[in-house]
């Protein structure tokens, strides 16, 4: 085999860098495309990682050092994928073209936008903001503050905002949001130690090594106060400080309670793009809008086209070190591909 | 002799059909009318004293003859509703002036008209050649009518219908008596033309048609059976088939007529109502359930199961309540109010007692402001009507900002309508406090109870966009026309519920561009997201808000604005164009190039307001 197998990663956060790296090692031409102008994804906006508070920033130089001989278009978006004469043909929407003998998606997710559950009040009042922006002022060294500027002396941390919610079209649960609400809290107690911090949760879904470590902490060292609720709405008043209503379920009574700020946990969603790249093959999209693998349990990177492979969360939501994990499988399963007689 | 009993024979199934039919209904007319209350049967007493007489024999002729209302939402089903009635009506009175004539008598027993071929065979009169050939003409009239009937019963496209309602057995018995009745008319006339020549264009050629095949002697006393049978049968199996629509109608008419409103329980206003559904299927194509595959609670099935005893609750709130059903229903059944009264009639024991409730104080106010529930879950709009509070200088009291008491409209839509008068109760008493004389409201479904179930003299219910567009001629809000190209979505509560389709557009129009669409109006689509449908499916609700969104987006507007909070979030959660209420637009042009999350502070607004050539620069 003189000539090397060209494979084409659409997407370049850690799914497509981590898939990209095996790949290279094992000898075949690896070309991503990213739609930004700088790698990494969403972990470019993440401060802390759960459960240990180990840096994003950590992973992503990894990724510099690992880098050679891997080409990366930035600021492309591709459109179509369309199989040909046993290769594929990606183009963006400016005329660029590139053949490929296999395709991985690493496409990612995107945020849940809290405007849709307008009850809450983000991008009306202030004091709103999501689990997102909370990671950006974290990253960026400074306290949390209200829009007065002052420190807030109680927030609200609100779970499943956008995840397991027929009435915004999402009825699956995006996984990450609720030990991130419990690592979020944490975090405020370190940084404001006065301020009290409140998480409204459905029910807690820690699933993880180590996650219930954490939630214990949260409670017994940190003081995080837990209501099984949901909320209904959020109110601002005057001072610009919210009031919220919800519903404790364990006591079994409508609440309401004045807080300083509030926390959406925004759930992940499937890439608004996701059917453009199902048109001209035979990909498909499940019920919850994320690419459909070819089997759940034996064959989660694979596609319903040959030839094209789905890693991280272009598949369902997944934490960092799952992402990193099915990058891997997925890698393995292009290369078991390109090897095999149905490629030839 | 023996020619005089079969004359007696021929006629008998016929005679025991109608005396069965005229007994049943009489029998069910006693029992409609003695089941009014005391005020109705007075009504309808001095109705039948007075103008109101003329105007229901008027409507009848119009509509149960003329089918008027189909005529216009449907040519082809409309002339066979009317070819049929009107065609078989005539067929009655020729036939009998005919025979009048024919006997020299003014009193001719009526069977002898209907069998006047059969009796009156070869005795010429006056005017034999005209009739022959008007009772031809109207037989093939109504022959015309039932070819359509039967095409569409089997290819129901042609008529622009999608769906045709389903048939139970009894139906089944009558539609097949009265599919017979004019085709073995014309054998009958036809056959009897051939052996006496006394038939028009169509039956003397039929009958020579009919005499090549057969001596027409021998089909002479069987088909005329046959003809009498068919009458019979159609008769008999009337009443308790849909067609008992045909003599109900009539009595819905008187009692309408006579100012008898459907009442919130049921009576016997209720039946004659539900047995005056022709099940013509006409409000099952309206339906938006359709779209979700919800193909058996439409107010058709809703009518059928209440006279048949078996309406299940899955069926019953399974309804979006929009009222798209009522606007087409040729007999102008109340489909809405029939379904909420059943909704009442079906969860009495389940009304909460609301003890609990309690009157707070009422501050002074000029101006009351009733957010409701959905403007609490939009705080956008509530955040807008606060700018605009704050602009109109007026002394606002913000009802339910902090204890909030429900209007009672959803509940009155779930049918507690006990419970929901409990509730209106105790806002009356704290609207009257108040002393206010303006109550604004930003929820058509608000407005609707406000203006329908309150009594509230003296206390003007004002929804907000009227509120706005007052303040706009006043000069208090300052406005400026943009270039936005939107799209302006009816509510069901506040177009097809209270009639309000022209106002906000005219709103509207002072802030930017209306684009129509094709589905405005009286024919909006809803949204889906109904609070008067307590069974449907989250998916299949989306499937409903889709298909209205796409016809939005089709037209490629900047904005879908419309005026009812709920329909605001069904069609943002859609992804697909940006919604907004009227009251935001309308502050968006207000305040354009500020942040629109700052409330601005009330005493510098009016500062502001006072200097009105300022804020138009912003």
């Amino acid at each position: 085999m003189n000539i090397k197998k060209q494979v084409a990663i659409i997407g370049g956060g850690i799914a497509g860098l981590e898939a990209a790296s095996v790949l290279i090692k094992q000898g075949l031409s690896v070309t991503i495309f990213e739609k930004q102008n700088r790698e990494g994804g969403m972990l470019n906006h993440w401060s802390k990682l759960f459960p240990d508070f180990a840096s994003s920033n950590q992973i992503l130089d990894q990724y510099k050092v690992k880098r050679n001989n891997l080409n990366v278009f930035y600021n492309t978006q591709i459109s179509s994928i369309k199989p040909k004469d046993n290769k594929f043909e990606i183009s963006d929407n400016c005329n660029l073209k590139f053949y490929a003998d296999s395709v991985l998606l690493s496409t990612g997710y995107k945020v849940f936008d809290a405007t849709l559950k307008e009850e809450y009040g983000y991008g009306l009042f202030y004091n709103v903001i999501t689990s997102v922006d909370f990671e950006r002022i974290h990253k960026s060294g400074e306290l949390l503050k209200t829009a007065s500027g002052k420190q807030p002396k109680r927030v609200a941390i609100i779970h499943c905002v956008g995840s397991r919610d027929a009435k915004v079209g999402n009825t699956y649960c995006s996984k990450v949001c609720c030990i991130t609400g419990v690592k979020q809290a944490i975090e405020i107690n370190k940084m404001l130690p006065d301020c009290e911090v409140f998480n409204f949760y459905m029910d807690l879904r820690l699933y993880g090594s180590k996650y219930d470590a954490l939630y214990l902490e949260a409670q017994k060292r940190h003081k995080i106060q837990f209501i099984r609720g949901r909320l209904s709405e959020v109110s601002e008043k005057e001072d610009m400080s919210l009031q919220i209503k919800a519903e404790d379920t364990l006591q079994g009574r409508p609440l309401r309670m004045n807080v300083d700020m509030v926390i959406l946990l925004v759930g992940m969603e499937a890439d608004e793009l996701n059917p453009d790249l199902c048109k001209q093959t035979n990909l498909q999209l499940d019920e919850n809008r994320f690419f459909k693998s070819k089997n759940m349990q034996t064959s989660r990177c694979g596609s319903t086209q040959i030839g094209v492979f789905l890693s991280g969360c272009c598949i369902c939501p997944m934490t960092v070190n799952e992402t990193l994990d099915n990058a891997r499988s997925a890698a393995f399963e292009v290369v078991n591909y390109l090897n095999s007689d149905a490629h030839e | 002799m023996l020619y005089n009993t079969m004359d007696i024979l021929v006629s008998l199934p016929f005679f025991i059909g109608l005396i069965y039919l005229v007994l049943a209904f009489l029998y069910r007319s006693v029992k409609w009318i003695k089941g009014l209350s005391k005020f109705d049967k007075l009504r309808l007493m001095q109705s039948m004293i007075s103008k109101r007489l003329f105007n229901s024999i008027r409507e009848i002729f119009l509509e149960s003859l003329l089918h008027r209302k189909i005529f216009r939402k449907n040519r082809v089903l409309g002339y066979m509703h009317m070819s049929l009635a009107f065609g078989w009506f005539l067929l009655i009175i020729v036939g009998h002036v005919e025979t009048m004539i024919a006997d020299q008598s003014l009193l001719v027993p009526f069977h002898k008209a209907v069998f006047f071929r059969f009796y009156n065979t070869n005795e010429d009169f006056q005017l034999t050649k005209f009739f022959a050939f008007a009772m031809d003409f109207l037989l093939l009239f109504v022959l015309s009518g039932l070819v359509l009937a039967m095409l569409k019963r089997f290819k129901k496209k042609v008529f622009g219908l999608r769906r045709t309602t389903k048939l139970k057995s009894g139906d089944r018995i009558a539609l097949t008596s009265l599919w017979l009745i004019f085709p073995l008319r014309l054998l009958a006339e036809s056959n009897t033309a051939a052996i006496y020549h006394n038939g028009g264009f169509l039956t003397s050629g039929v009958g020579h048609l009919m005499s090549y095949l057969v001596n027409p002697d021998v089909l002479y006393i069987a088909l005329w059976m046959a003809y009498s049978m068919a009458l019979g049968f159609f008769f008999v199996s009337l009443p308790n088939s849909r067609y008992m629509h045909i003599p109900t109608e009539v009595v819905l008419i008187f009692l309408r007529n006579a100012g008898i409103k459907h009442k919130k329980q049921n009576d016997t206003y209720t039946d004659v109502q539900v047995y005056s559904c022709s099940r013509c299927g006409l409000c099952l194509d309206r339906c938006q359930l359709s779209v979700a595959g919800i193909d058996d609670s439409q107010s058709v099935y809703l009518l059928k199961n209440i006279r048949n005893n078996n309406l299940s609750d899955e069926k019953l709130f399974n309804c979006l309540m929009c009222g798209k059903c009522q606007i087409d229903c040729p007999v102008g059944i109340e489909t809405i109010n029939l379904r909420i009264t059943q909704r009442i009639e079906s969860t009495r024991q389940y009304n909460s007692s609301y003890e609990y409730l309690k009157t707070y104080e009422s501050p002074k106010a000029d101006v009351i402001y009733f957010a409701g529930c959905m403007t609490h879950l939009t705080p956008g709009i509530f955040t807008a009507m606060k700018q605009i509070f704050a602009l109109s200088g007026q002394n606002v009291w913000f009802m339910d900002e902090d204890k909030a008491p429900c209007c009672g409209r959803p509940l009155i839509l779930a049918g507690q309508y006990e419970a929901a008068k409990k509730l209106i109760e105790n806002n009356t008493q704290m609207i009257l406090d108040s002393g206010a004389s303006t109550l604004v409201v930003s929820c058509p479904i608000c407005y609707r109870v406000f203006k329908e179930d309150y009594t509230l003299h003296n206390v003007n219910v004002v929804f907000h966009s009227e509120y706005i567009q007052n303040l706009i001629s006043a000069e208090i809000l300052p406005v400026q026309k943009s270039e936005l190209k939107m799209v302006y979505h009816d509510p069901c509560e506040l177009g097809r519920g209270m009639g309000m389709y022209e106002q906000p557009r005219e709103l509207l129009k002072l802030v930017g561009n209306v684009i129509p669409l094709n589905e405005e109006k009286e024919n909006a689509y809803c949204c889906g997201g109904s609070l008067g449908n307590i069974k449907i499916k989250a998916n299949q609700t989306h499937l409903l808000r889709d298909q209205a969104l796409s016809e939005f987006k089709a037209l490629n507007p900047d904005i879908l604005v419309t005026t009812c909070p709920k329909c605001k979030k069904t069609f943002a959660s859609g992804r697909k164009i940006k919604v907004m209420d009227i009251a935001e637009i309308v502050v968006d042009v207000l305040v354009k190039g500020e942040d629109k999350r700052t409330i601005i502070p009330r005493e510098e607004i009016i500062e502001e307001a006072s200097l009105k050539s300022d804020l138009v620069k912003l």
